[in-house]
This record gives C-alpha cells, structure tokens and sequence, in this order.
C-alpha cells in the first residue's frame, strides 16, 4: 500500500478529483495549504501599500492506494493538474510513500481490503 | 418644529446610527483577523461612553451658551442631565441631544484607527471621556454653536466672530478626528509586528456602505428639516461620493497599476468627507470634482504618511483630515452663488477673506485637536501605561483582552 500525496494548483482540485473517481479511485482527502516552490512571491497593493504574498496557496490531495494501481493513480493526477498544454510553473508535486497498515473502522478489514 | 421636519430628522438619526456597526467593520475588515473585535468594541464603546459624558456636560460643552460670551466653550451645566428635554417646548430638543451625541460618538470613533491593534481597552474607554470633554466639547462649540441676538445666546467664535463656512462639521469631526488620530498613534508608537494585510475586504465594503448610507442623514439632517437645503446637500452627497470612487482609483491606477476595491471604497469616504464641509456651497458639478479630488488627496498622503514612520493604522489622518482640508478649499476657490450657502469662491469672484477665514479655522482645529489629544494621551501614559505588553500584541487583542476570537481555529 501506498499515499500518493500530490500538491497540485486549486483551480484543478475538482478536475483531478473527478478523473480519480472515473479511474475508480473513490476516496481521497483535500486540504488547503501555504507554501513556497519554484513559482516566485507576488505583490499585492493595499491603499498604496505594497505587500508581498511570499507563500501561495495550494490544493494536498491525499489518497491511498494499492501497490499496482500507484502509476495508474499518478498519471491521472499529473495528466489532470497540468495547466495549459507545456504546463507551469506552480503546477505542483506527487510523492508516494509506503504506509505499513491501514485499518477501516467500521469493519476492521485491513489492508488493501480497507482502501 | 413642523411634524415633516421632526420626520426627518429621525430618520436622519437611524441612519446616522448606522455609521457606528459600518465603522466598526470599515476598521475591523482592515485589521488582521486577530484584532478585529477588539476594533469593533472600540468603536461601538466610543458611542457608549459620549453618551454617558454628553447627558452629563457634552451637550452643554458644545451648544450651551457661552461661558463669559467668549465663544470658547459652552455652559457645560446648560442641559445637565438632560432634565430640560423632558417636556415638549416646541424646539425639538430631544431630537437634537440625539443628534449630537452621535456626531460626537463617532468623532472618536474615527480617532480609533490612531490606536488600533495596541491600546488597552480600559485606557480607551477613559480617553473618549476625556477627549469628547476636552477636544469635542471646545471644537464642537466653536463650529455648531450659532448666537442668537434674539435670545442673546452666545455661540463658539470659529462660527460667529471669523464667520467660518463649515456646512457639517469638516472641521470639528472630520479634520479633528483625523489630527487626534494621529496624535494618538505618535504617543503609542507602531505597533510592533508588521502590518498584515486586511483580513476580509467584503466586511470592509460592508462598512463603508453603512457609513455612507449613515452619511445621507448626517448630511441631510444637518439640514435641519425636511426643506430644500437637505435635498440638495443629500444630492451633493452622492456625486461626491461617487467623485471619491474614480479619485482614489484613478490615483491607485498611476501609482500601483491597479485599481482596487479597497481603494474604491476608501474613495467613497474621502468623497463624502470632502463634500461634508461644503455640501451647500458648491454646484452639483463642483461637487464631483470636490469628490474627486479630496480623495485623490487622500489617496496621495496616505503614502506621505507611511514615509513618516507613523502608525496611523486605518488612515483617519489622510482620509479625514486631507480629504476634509481639501473640500473646504475647493468651497474657498470655487464655491458657487447659485448654491443655498450663496457665496463664491475667490475665483469667482468672491471675497479674499475667505482664504484666511477657512485657513485659520482649518489650522486652529489641526493643532488645537493634535497638541489637545497628545497632551491626554501622553498624561494618561504617564500615570498608567495605555500600551498592551508585547505578548499581548502578538496573541492579538482579541484573546489577549476579551477573551473571545472572531474565527474559530484560524490565527491569521
């Protein structure tokens, strides 16, 4: 088993989401973070003031998978978040990292049977 | 009074009310999310404690009759607990101790963004006293107080004895508060942490709707019935505001290439702050450019005031004070016969008094409310210090003072 983790631009969250499901990937997790890469800062003006914006906001999704279908998952992903036809700078990242043991709570299935 | 003009001036008053929640979240969105009720609790105080201090004195300070027929302040035992509104003599006064109260609440209210983000709460709470005694009540004598020969009231010398043109109180709220609050931010020095970026624009247009819907009865009231004069100023009103969007934008546009919706809004006060002083005595086009100016001027000093290192958190300086002088120059130059007020300006032909009659009345409210303000500020300092600790600041005042956050689980 494996957590795919993919920080990927907001605007493709749905799109992204909505491509996993179709490849049968039913559950996943989304939050909102802040941080910094490659895309430099902006500037922002308030009452003439400058500020600069150094942390953009992102979209992690989350979501485990079996070892066979890692690839599978990762290509809808990258096929998905890319903006534009050459993409971005700021599109974003996707790791994999192995997970010792899942359990689902309600049943108490583990492993591949709880994803 | 007629019953139409009763009418009105109640309505007036409900509206004016309105500008107390619409400050309250004009200041509030601006700050970060950490000191935001703090802000909202600093403005709506400030018409709790006036109200307390005019039933007392204030209402006396300003509109009693003179004390020694000087016109420096008036009798502040005249309406002493109001006693004298209790039964109907015809002058309506009740109505008018409403009215004032709220013009002098929310002069101080306005003072609030010299302090934002790093006053004690209880030190605010006796600076409003002290400063609607000591600052409001002389200025707002000097300005609203008319003699009357019939009667042989004396009112304050700005209004009677220099013959000063201040239509609703360019001068003794709006330029006064702008001065205070910068005498009270140079007293409480900046804050320490760097300012953050407003924390919700939405909120602070909300505000500013407020505020401007307040102003429609804060001009058109001052009017003093349901006649022509508050049909016109509440006219003049409009296209200053509406004057303010476009300076202040078009400003924003040069400077920082954008024009912004924080600029905009901020525009519409500095339009409105600008026709305030001068409502009756421009024409409908002059009040568009009175507009568009005064918030251009606005939207010039504030910059001019950060280059200064001075912590005047929410701009009452630039936005009330510049916007205030600039209008009630605009009347000096430009003002137009043919408006109620019936005067022109100097370059059209009116009298060069003007100049030095607006000119002293503008520079005697600036340095009699800062020197006035700092002098409270930096005393009260000295007896107990009305800077929070510097934990305090970085908790933000929210938790830090009331025990209460305006959203859950974000710190901003």
């Amino acid at each position: 088993m494996k957590l795919i983790t993919a920080i990927i631009k907001p605007i493709r969250v749905e799109t992204v989401s909505k491509e996993l499901e179709k490849a049968g990937f039913t559950g996943l997790s989304v939050s909102e973070m802040q941080g910094r890469g490659a895309q430099a800062g902006r500037m922002e003006y308030y009452r003439g003031q400058a500020f600069a914006v150094e942390f953009r906001t992102k979209m992690c999704i989350e979501l485990l998978v079996a070892e066979k279908d890692v690839d599978k998952a990762i290509d809808v992903i990258v096929a998905n978040a890319r903006t534009g036809d050459a993409g971005a700078i700021g599109d974003g990242k996707v790791w994999v990292t192995p997970v010792e043991r899942v359990v689902r709570v309600r049943t108490g299935e583990e492993g591949e049977a709880a994803i | 009074m007629e019953p139409a003009d009763i009418a009105w001036i109640l309505t007036a008053i409900a509206l004016v009310l309105l500008m107390f929640p619409g400050l309250a979240m004009l200041y509030g969105g601006m700050l970060n999310g950490r000191n935001v009720l703090n802000m909202v609790l600093m403005v709506m105080s400030s018409l709790a404690v006036t109200a307390v201090v005019y039933v007392i004195i204030g209402h006396g300070l300003v509109l009693g009759d003179s004390v020694g027929g000087a016109g420096i302040i008036g009798n502040p035992f005249e309406y002493s607990f109001f006693t004298s509104f209790m039964e109907d003599d015809g002058s309506g006064g009740p109505l008018w101790g409403a009215f004032y109260i709220l013009f002098a609440g929310i002069s101080v209210a306005l003072v609030a963004s010299g302090a934002a983000g790093r006053m004690k709460f209880g030190s605010w709470l006796v600076f409003v006293a002290l400063w609607v005694v000591l600052v409001y009540g002389p200025l707002g004598h000097w300005v609203f107080a008319f003699s009357n020969e019939e009667t042989g009231v004396v009112g304050g010398w700005m209004r009677n004895q220099l013959k000063l043109h201040d239509f609703a109180g360019g001068t003794a709220i709006h330029l006064n508060a702008g001065a205070a609050g910068l005498a009270l931010a140079m007293v409480l020095g900046r804050r320490n942490a760097p300012a953050g970026r407003p924390h919700n624009l939405p909120l602070m247009l909300v505000g500013v709707a407020l505020i401007a819907t307040g102003w429609i009865g804060f001009n058109g009231g001052t009017a003093g019935g349901a006649n022509f004069l508050a049909q016109y100023v509440v006219l003049t009103s409009i296209l200053s505001l509406a004057g303010g969007i476009l300076g202040f934008i078009a400003i924003e546009r040069i400077r920082d290439g954008h024009a912004t919706m924080l600029g905009a809004g901020t525009g519409a006060i500095a339009g409105l702050v600008g026709i305030t002083p001068v409502a009756d005595a421009v024409g409908p086009v002059g009040a568009l450019f009175v507009g568009f100016l005064a918030s251009a001027a606005a939207a010039w000093a504030i910059t001019w005031k950060r280059r200064h290192k001075i912590d005047d958190a929410l701009d009452v300086f630039a936005i009330h004070g510049i916007a205030g002088i600039t209008g009630s120059l605009f009347a000096v130059f430009l003002a137009n016969a043919a408006a109620p007020a019936g005067f022109s300006g100097i370059l059209r032909g009116g009298e060069m008094d003007l100049l030095w009659r607006e000119g002293l009345a503008l520079i005697v409210t600036m340095v009699y409310s800062f020197a006035m303000t700092y002098a409270i500020a930096w005393t009260m300092n000295k007896i107990v210090p009305i800077r929070v600790s510097v934990e305090e600041e970085e908790l933000g005042l929210d938790r830090a003072l009331h025990v209460e956050t305006a959203y859950e689980g974000r710190t901003f």
